[in-house]
């Protein structure tokens, strides 16, 4: 039934490749003089610049140091959840995985009330020790790395629980027949078999670290990477410079992405059979049970701080909150002023209406190319398909600079239009930075999809309408569902791309955050930072939900 | 004139052949049974006949009109997948209904719907379950929902995906009765795809057998079964040894061939296939002998070959015993169970009450 039209799929590929192919393109064109002439200047000046080859090197490094802390805390996790029982595993297992759903700036901010020079742990700490000064500064690479670590051992931590879910029982026993202790099972057959689902986490992660932005540009100071070198030589009007720092990190990514990929290639394993994941492993002895139970309701106190702190901090009036240890005023004034003040509800009303616009586009292409990919088994179908993974793989911050390259000139002839300070580039943006979430959805539920129930529709005179709306849509729901829930949240929370395009105007949520911030309007911050932890929290109970069905 | 007929049907995928010149005429209310070894091309050929794939040569027709450039929402003809593909959003009643729906739906007929998915599900012995959700039932009823539903838009002909495939072997007996009958009080041409002989020959009434592609034979199960047409059907349908031998002249052969001990070749009668027509006296052929067709006899029979009880299948009032011969080779004997045990010394002749040995051209 491979018969999906040429038209549509021409059409489609053609939109894409305007959205995200031609953008990076123009970038590309632009860092190499463009209309004004060809020229490697600014290149050269890259080349020439130390400061930009360390800018390239701390992305690197932080990116990999992400890579290894998220391992050391993810992967051990994953085993005490999926291989042991105790009181309380589910429900912490739940827990343990939350810091995903928390948006990096969300993250950030409440890092920063945490364990800044004004949070509450550095306050506690500073009174304990009757100390002069904040005991620390939450600057620099380790600052970066606290908050990377925080957020992303939780790729780690899933994917390898879901491998350990799919491990065959019966290769442990087979192992064990054989005589391999329990070490031994572990780095000769557990470790193994889980390689492609440690790739994936490692994968994911690195690209994470190294489109990371909100860490870099709160945390960082003048310690830059790439993404906040980028915005930086951009403030300073060197734009051209800029462009050619976006080529370098967006080939980074691209080659940091292949790299692996073929890696993974390579160590592709699997029985193919699947069998029954081995039992859980009681822990007997009150000791262990205890110290496993402590364990994990320390460690969900710990991960649960964020998002309590960001809670109180909401209800601390501005400007009310100085040197005490603990904020002397709470109330809910800034919760009713969200209400009351039209300049406070502003932004969160810029968000939502731009993050359902960007989602329901996002849907709708998603959808209409994972569809048409899935229907064709020509190059058509690569090529669809590569231009819903493109702005996966290349960071946000590269979309902006390119958007903002591409749709700043008016020459409609060759598909460039004046978009920038208009309502219109922001949800644009975020239509491309949601289309790998759609549009991935949409293939994965498709590809789950048994072609023969298409079969039987159409063999029973369904057409292909019939066919999409009564088989396919309905069959899709819970997929779909789940990668709008994610792309909702991902436009919602942005910073990344808004920081770059967004007008007075059309200033969305995390804008607004960055600007109480240096107003010193704690509370404001944490009040839109809690609205945007509740919609991701409520998002990926969608997603958990699409996924177990 | 036939009901449905495929005509001269070829298909590669990816350069390599998978159906090469395949016809096939179907009588209106027949039972077809494609019957072949995985590989054989029987699944193309009826994804070929519901549409879902496009021959590269070669044409379908209904009643002499050509329906291969109809996509399959438009030939109205059933289909049961291997693995039932009903609906799992739906019910097992909206499943039923969902080939009723959109097809000239007019008022009346719309009306006339629950009465008719009500008729469906009563032909299949599983009235009353409607409103049941698909996850709910068990295989061998899923089996049944899934006939039912190609069943209820009347269709021009039933196609059966290797139907019983799905079930455990205990409720496989009884489903495929009940699948029969149901197909028979229809009384619709019917198409079926299977790799199991014995379903083939349960369900059919005709089997068509392919390899590699190609359709060998088509008849009944007494045909395929006593006159094979070629060496691939007289051995991939029931049990069967083939023998080398020298062609003597009209019905007798000379065997075992090359000779092998003192003994020499003796000399068998046999029936020509219509393959070996044509072929001359002194042409080494091959002989296909059915294990009934053979007999342990004492020593001075003058067609016996010398050979050694290898191995034995107990198989009730009988037993199939494997014989290694002297000059070389081995044939399957059928005789009463305790005939002789494995290791004992044997002499092997033809049992005239068997199917006639059949010749073959040798290098097929």
């Amino acid at each position: 039934m491979k018969r999906a039209p040429l038209l549509p799929a021409l059409a489609l590929a053609a939109l894409l490749a305007w959205l995200v192919g031609y953008p990076l393109l123009m970038t590309l064109l632009e860092a190499l003089g463009g209309a004004k002439g060809w020229t490697l200047h600014w290149f050269g000046e890259f080349i020439h610049r130390p400061d930009e080859w360390l800018a390239l090197w701390r992305s690197l490094w932080i990116s990999a140091a992400s890579v290894l802390l998220a391992a050391l805390i993810g992967i051990p996790l994953a085993f005490l959840f999926e291989r042991t029982e105790f009181p309380g595993r589910r429900v912490l297992g739940a827990i343990v995985a939350l810091p995903v759903a928390l948006p990096p700036l969300v993250g950030v901010i409440a890092f920063l009330f945490l364990y800044g020079e004004s949070g509450f742990v550095s306050r506690a700490v500073q009174a304990l020790l009757r100390l002069q000064d904040p005991p620390w500064r939450l600057t620099g690479p380790l600052a970066i790395l606290l908050v990377h670590a925080y957020s992303m051992y939780v790729y780690f931590y899933l994917f390898t629980r879901a491998g350990l879910a799919r491990l065959d029982a019966a290769l442990l026993e087979a192992a064990a027949s054989l005589g391999a202790g329990r070490w031994r099972a572990l780095f000769r057959v557990t470790l193994p078999l889980l390689r492609p689902a440690l790739a994936g986490a490692a994968l994911l992660t690195f690209m994470t670290a190294l489109a990371s932005f909100s860490a870099p540009y709160l945390f960082g100071g003048g310690f830059r990477v790439m993404t906040t070198q980028i915005i930086a030589s951009k403030l300073n009007g060197e734009v051209a410079l800029a462009q050619v720092e976006t080529v370098m990190l967006a080939g980074l990514a691209l080659l940091a992405l292949g790299a692996m990929r073929r890696a993974d290639r390579m160590v592709s394993v699997g029985t193919g059979v699947r069998g029954i994941a081995p039992a859980r492993r009681e822990l007997r002895g009150p000791l262990a049970r205890g110290a496993a139970g402590l364990f994990g309701w320390l460690l969900a106190i710990l991960l649960l701080l964020p998002h309590a702190v960001l809670l109180l901090v909401s209800l601390v009036p501005a400007f009310t909150w100085t040197s005490e240890p603990f904020p002397p005023v709470l109330n809910l004034g800034n919760w009713k002023s969200l209400v009351t003040a039209s300049e406070h509800l502003r932004p969160l009303v810029n968000s939502l209406w731009m993050a359902l616009v960007a989602t329901a586009l996002a849907l709708a292409i998603g959808f209409a190319a994972a569809r048409l990919a899935s229907l064709r088994s020509d190059r058509m179908r690569g090529v669809l398909e590569g231009m819903i993974a493109i702005p996966w793989a290349v960071p946000g911050t590269v979309f902006a600079i390119a958007l903002a390259a591409t749709f700043s000139v008016n020459q409609p002839w060759i598909g460039r239009f004046v978009l920038i300070g208009t309502p219109v580039i922001l949800p644009l943006a975020y239509v491309v930075r949601d289309l790998p979430l759609t549009g991935r959805a949409a293939l994965a539920g498709l590809r789950q999809l048994d072609p023969a129930l298409e079969e039987a529709a159409a063999s029973l005179g369904a057409g292909r309408w019939r066919r999409l709306t009564r088989v396919v849509l309905p069959l899709l729901r819970p997929a779909l569902a789940a990668g709008a829930g994610l792309a909702f949240i991902t436009a919602l929370g942005d910073f990344i791309v808004s920081i770059v395009l967004y007008t007075f105007d059309t200033r969305p949520i995390s804008i607004e955050i960055l600007s109480n911030l240096r107003l010193q309007d704690l509370g404001m911050a944490a009040v839109y930072g809690v609205l945007l932890m509740t919609a991701s929290a409520a998002a990926f109970l969608l997603w958990g939900q699409g996924e177990a069905r | 004139m036939s009901f449905l007929t495929l005509d001269r049907l070829d298909k590669s995928f990816g350069g390599s052949p998978v159906l090469r010149g395949v016809s096939l005429a179907v009588e209106k209310g027949e039972i077809i049974a494609l019957l072949g070894p995985s590989g054989s091309g029987k699944t193309t050929a009826l994804r070929m006949i519901a549409g879902f794939e496009t021959p590269d040569r070669g044409r379908i027709l209904i009643e002499d009109a050509d329906v291969t450039p109809l996509p399959p929402e438009r030939r109205h003809f059933g289909m049961v997948f291997q693995h039932y593909a009903l609906f799992p959003h739906l019910t097992v009643g909206e499943n039923v209904a969902f080939g009723l729906a959109g097809r000239s739906a007019g008022k009346e007929e719309t009306k006339r719907r629950p009465q008719r998915v009500a008729e469906a599900l009563a032909l299949v012995d599983l009235p009353g379950f409607a409103d049941r959700r698909v996850g709910e039932i068990s295989g061998g009823q899923q089996q049944r929902v899934a006939l039912a539903r190609a069943l209820a838009p009347e269709p021009r002909v039933l196609l059966l995906d290797e139907p019983l495939s799905n079930l455990d072997p205990t409720l496989r007996e009884r489903t495929r009765r009940e699948l029969k009958s149901a197909i028979q009080r229809v009384g619709i041409t019917t198409v079926l795809v299977t790799h199991e002989q014995e379903e083939a020959f349960q369900l059919g009434d005709r089997v068509a057998v392919l390899q590699d592609g190609v359709l060998h034979q088509v008849g009944s199960a007494e045909d395929l079964y006593e006159r094979p047409a070629t060496r691939f059907v007289a051995t991939f349908v029931g049990r069967a040894s083939v023998l080398p031998c020298v062609l003597e002249g009209d019905g007798a052969v000379w065997v075992p061939y090359p000779p092998g001990d003192a003994a020499g070749p003796v000399r068998w009668s046999a029936v020509r296939s219509p393959e070996a027509e044509g072929m001359k006296p002194g042409e080494e052929a091959a002989l296909v002998v059915r294990p009934e067709s053979l007999a342990f006899v004492a020593a001075g029979n003058p067609q016996a070959l010398a050979g050694r009880v290898i191995e034995r299948r107990y198989a009730g009032p009988v037993t199939y015993y494997q014989v290694a011969l002297a000059p070389g080779g081995e044939v399957e004997v059928l005789a009463p169970s305790g005939a002789a045990t494995v290791g004992d010394a044997v002499r092997v002749a033809p049992e005239p009450r068997g199917p006639a040995p059949r010749i073959f051209r040798r290098n097929r």
